[in-house]
């Protein structure tokens, strides 16, 4: 076989004046791309920038950088796309990725900016009022009646299931499978100390999660893994997945050398058999199809729990997610184009779905317009970065943000984008023993759970700063946002006015 | 005259004044109380609501109807003619006032409905979102849909007011200005409200000034919505259209919405509008917080966030209700069967100078005023 023509993307520089050869490198790096012979070895076509060696070596002598051998300079031919070129050209098949898309698109979030109050209004401070993020998951009724009962007035009408969030921002789908045990416990325990909810992706839920069941969303997806009565009832929602941002309309892969004793065991399939996801569900070929398994899980589920339909940012959403309320869905997810995976294609990854930003608008302009708002909450995904962006989603008119990148990092991920392999040097990403080991639940809860509180306490402030102490008048309020460096058709889709308006 | 501007955020000064025997009084008063409050407005924008002030049309809808051109008028009264049998149409009147220029065509109208129109107007109603029909229920509906469509549709013309046995002057002026201008002194009702309007940031408009209205609500307000965004929107999915620019706007189409629509009672649609906290809430008996929680759940939208103090008005009703923080005054005042509500105390004591009571009203807390058991408004 002839030389790979696939040069490295990394340098990895060791100072070996300063390396005091503990080895502690070598056994960190999760992809073999650090020997020793007499001293450390780098092979530089392994190492994929992630960053643990450098954070484990207790000397500081370990730097990665990019890898200075460069094409001669293109406008067109990027990098990127004559390596890939030369990836497939050697194996033949599809190149994969991870995490969410990582072009240099449009941020419509870094084109809009918040309103402040002066004067006229007066702003509220958070550290001296109350301030309120409480959300609840579900649909709600237009409008409420009441009846007399021994000379008071009481609730007449019968509320769908409803979840209460003490922050409208939650966790996204991340199977166990595709990330570790750890990292699925430590999701399910920030959930329950920030009063949020995790979602158990496509994998099913591991027993060691039932402490925290009335915080986890349980998600039926095509390959329905996991899926049993005990399961349905152990979750506080039940979503259906019909698509993710990262990778619509394709379906998902675990590969067998994932699937060791448990995840076999919560997945309900063999060990060291691949998990395949059909693209659609065998089941749902129709939007009449899916509001049949709408019900059929809220039979199952005694009409107890809020049930959902997750689905990725296509251009047709608006349309699609008026379908799914009116199937019956008590809320709807939907994931932008900049949403995470665990294993991708990368040609879909990067050229599928639209940004979750004109899906929230177009989303919610269309469910007023029919009038069917309320029947829905509106749950919104896709690469949010910081709680700016949060409060953005939700004067755009979505009630409830799900964090899955955000989430990874705040437990170490340095966003790599190789969770395919199953080789992450974090212990996220993996399933290898060694590897998970690393990752310190109780730790991993605690950092997440801060994330939670933080964003949480910025969002309290960017209220305060509006002049409004409950998140719900914030939701919708498009008059709070203004458009910078955006054309008119993209205010118009938006519906906001632009700067100085 | 129609504004096409942004909304004009404002401070401003409140009062109100009811009967509770429903004996009329005349408007006299009500212009001496905001008058004290001079320095709360800044000369661009006053107005008074008056309720029994039509007793010899008492069952007519009375439309006060402001006007850019003749051109709108005439526009207009088309408009009105094809829809509703006018009984009356003539000029408000008013007197020459130093300190009141550039008024716009001032006219109103009392009206009966047509059958026909409201049956044909009754079988195009989307029925989903128009909840259950009661008493007189698509007729008020319809009235409503005339008063967006003129509103919305004909350039210039803007409704003041529209409810029966009800009146709405304003203009652009100091508030006892524009009462002297409007000569209310000459009229006589049960309720009388009140505003001065201190709008920060371009001239007042005659449509623009308080109280707005919607059917027989009114409401005259001090402070700010910042809720606004999403007050207007939600208020959109059930065909009301805000086209005055103005925050307050939302304030009286809410009370339409939830009080007489949606059949919410008084108490309830202010619990809507003013939600408690949560932390309150939850410490409420169970068949309360049931209730509460489920009116926060479902009347996000339509909670009004940011300062505000309001004196609505309604037939045979009034009501003073601040922000959940109160974050502007309201003061309210009793002696015998007259209540009163003002943004100051001195304001009440202008007129009434020794009130049996004298309280200032709790944030988030609504005074709900009636008539005494039996009185007709």
């Amino acid at each position: 076989m002839t030389r790979s023509l696939v040069s490295p993307d990394f340098l990895v520089k060791i100072d070996h004046q300063h390396c005091r050869r503990c080895k502690r490198c070598v056994l960190n790096c999760g992809f073999g791309a650090l020997s020793f012979l007499d001293r450390v070895v780098p092979d530089n076509n392994k190492c994929v920038a992630c960053q643990r060696c450098v954070a484990f070596c207790p000397e500081g002598a370990i730097t990665v950088e990019r890898h200075p051998l460069t094409f001669k300079s293109n406008g067109h031919w990027s990098s990127d796309s004559i390596k890939a070129i030369y990836k497939q050209a050697e194996t033949g098949g599809m190149m994969l990725t991870g995490m969410g898309n990582d072009r240099d698109y449009i941020s419509y979030f870094d084109h809009m900016v918040l309103d402040a109050c002066q004067v006229t209004n007066p702003s509220i401070d958070p550290l001296r009022e109350p301030m309120e993020l409480r959300t609840y998951l579900g649909s709600k009724p237009n409008a409420l009646q009441f009846k007399e009962q021994d000379g008071d007035v009481v609730l007449d009408t019968r509320l769908s299931p409803q979840v209460i969030l003490e922050t409208p921002i939650i966790f996204g789908a991340m199977s166990y499978g595709a990330i570790s045990l750890p990292a699925h416990k430590a999701l399910a325990r920030a959930a329950s100390i920030a009063g949020s909810l995790m979602n158990t992706g496509e994998g099913g839920l591991h027993k060691e999660l039932y402490p925290y069941s009335d915080r986890i969303i349980v998600q039926v997806a095509s390959g329905r893994f996991g899926v049993n009565q005990e399961y349905l009832e152990r979750g506080a929602a039940v979503e259906i997945k019909i698509g993710q941002g990262a990778k619509p309309g394709i379906g998902g892969h675990l590969p067998g050398e994932k699937v060791d004793q448990e995840v076999s065991l919560t997945r309900m399939i063999p060990v060291g058999s691949d998990a395949l996801s059909p693209a659609p569900h065998h089941d749902i070929y129709s939007i009449e199809d899916l509001s049949q398994l709408i019900y059929a899980l809220k039979e199952a589920t005694r009409y107890t729990k809020p049930v959902g339909v997750k689905i990725a940012a296509v251009h047709n959403v608006a349309a699609i997610a008026s379908g799914i309320a009116r199937a019956g869905a008590d809320f709807v997810y939907i994931d932008g184009f900049r949403g995470g995976t665990g294993a991708a294609p990368t040609i879909i990854r990067d050229n599928v779905g639209i940004p979750i930003e004109m899906a929230i608008a177009a989303v919610d302009d269309r469910l007023r317009q029919e009038g069917i708002r309320n029947q829905v909450s509106l749950v919104v995904a896709g690469g949010f970065r910081n709680s700016g962006d949060v409060a953005k989603a939700i004067a755009l008119g979505a009630d409830v943000v799900a964090i899955g990148t955000a989430a990874l990092l705040a437990m170490g991920c340095h966003l790599c984008q190789k969770c395919y392999t199953g080789n992450c040097s974090w212990g996220i990403a993996t399933q290898r023993p060694e590897l998970t080991a690393r990752l310190e639940p109780e730790e991993a809860a605690e950092r997440l759970a801060n994330l939670l509180r933080g964003w949480s306490l910025e969002l309290k402030e960017i209220l305060g700063a509006l002049g409004v102490n409950a998140i719900e008048s914030l939701r919708g309020s498009r008059e709070r946002l203004r458009g910078v460096g955006l054309n008119q058709v993209e205010l118009d889709v938006l519906g906001i006015k632009a700067v100085g308006r | 005259m129609k504004g096409t501007g942004p909304r004009i955020p404002s401070g401003c000064s409140i009062t109100g004044i009811f009967n509770r025997k429903a004996k009329r009084f005349s408007g006299a008063d009500v212009i001496k109380s905001i008058r004290l409050m001079h320095d709360r407005s800044n000369g661009l924008g006053g107005g008074f609501a008056g309720y029994g002030i039509y007793p010899q049309y008492r069952d007519h809808y009375a439309f006060h109807m402001l006007y850019g051109s003749e051109a709108s008028q005439h526009e207009t009264e088309r408009f009105l003619e094809k829809n509703f049998i006018v009984d009356r149409s003539e000029p408000i009147p008013t007197r020459p006032h130093p300190n009141i220029t550039d008024a716009p065509i001032l006219w109103r109208y009392f009206l009966r409905l047509k059958p026909y129109a409201v049956e044909q107007f009754s079988a195009s109603q989307d029925r989903r979102l128009l909840g259950e029909a009661g008493n007189g229920y698509v007729e008020k509906n319809f009235v409503v849909r005339q008063i967006m469509d003129i509103n919305q549709k004909i350039d210039g013309a803007f409704v003041a007011s529209s409810g029966k046995n009800m009146g709405v002057f304003k203009g652009v002026g100091y508030p006892e200005d524009i009462g002297e201008f409007y000569r209310i002194d000459e009229y006589e009702g049960y309720m009388w409200t009140s505003h001065g309007r201190f709008p920060t940031n371009t001239p007042g408009w005659w449509g623009g000034a308080h109280p707005f209205t919607i059917l027989d609500w009114s409401v005259v307000h001090n402070g700010e919505i910042s809720s606004y965004g999403i007050n207007k929107r939600y208020l959109e999915m059930f065909g009301y259209h805000c086209t005055l620019q103005t925050d307050t706007e939302v304030i009286a189409y809410l009370f339409d919405l939830l009080h007489r629509r949606q059949g919410l009672s008084l108490e309830n649609t202010c619990l809507a509008l003013a939600a408690p906290f949560w932390k309150e809430i939850d410490r409420y008996p169970e068949t309360k917080r049931e209730a509460v929680t489920a009116i926060r759940q479902v009347y996000g939208s339509a909670m009004l966030n940011g300062p505000f103090s309001l004196v609505v008005g309604f037939t045979g009703c009034m009501i003073g209700i601040t922000d959940r923080i109160k974050l502007r005054p309201l003061v309210c005042g009793q002696k015998d069967e007259v209540v009163y509500l003002s943004s100051e105390e001195s304001a009440i004591r202008e007129i009434c100078p020794a009130p049996d009571r004298v309280w200032t009203i709790r944030a988030g807390e609504p005074i709900i005023v009636t008539l005494e058991e039996g009185v007709q408004p």
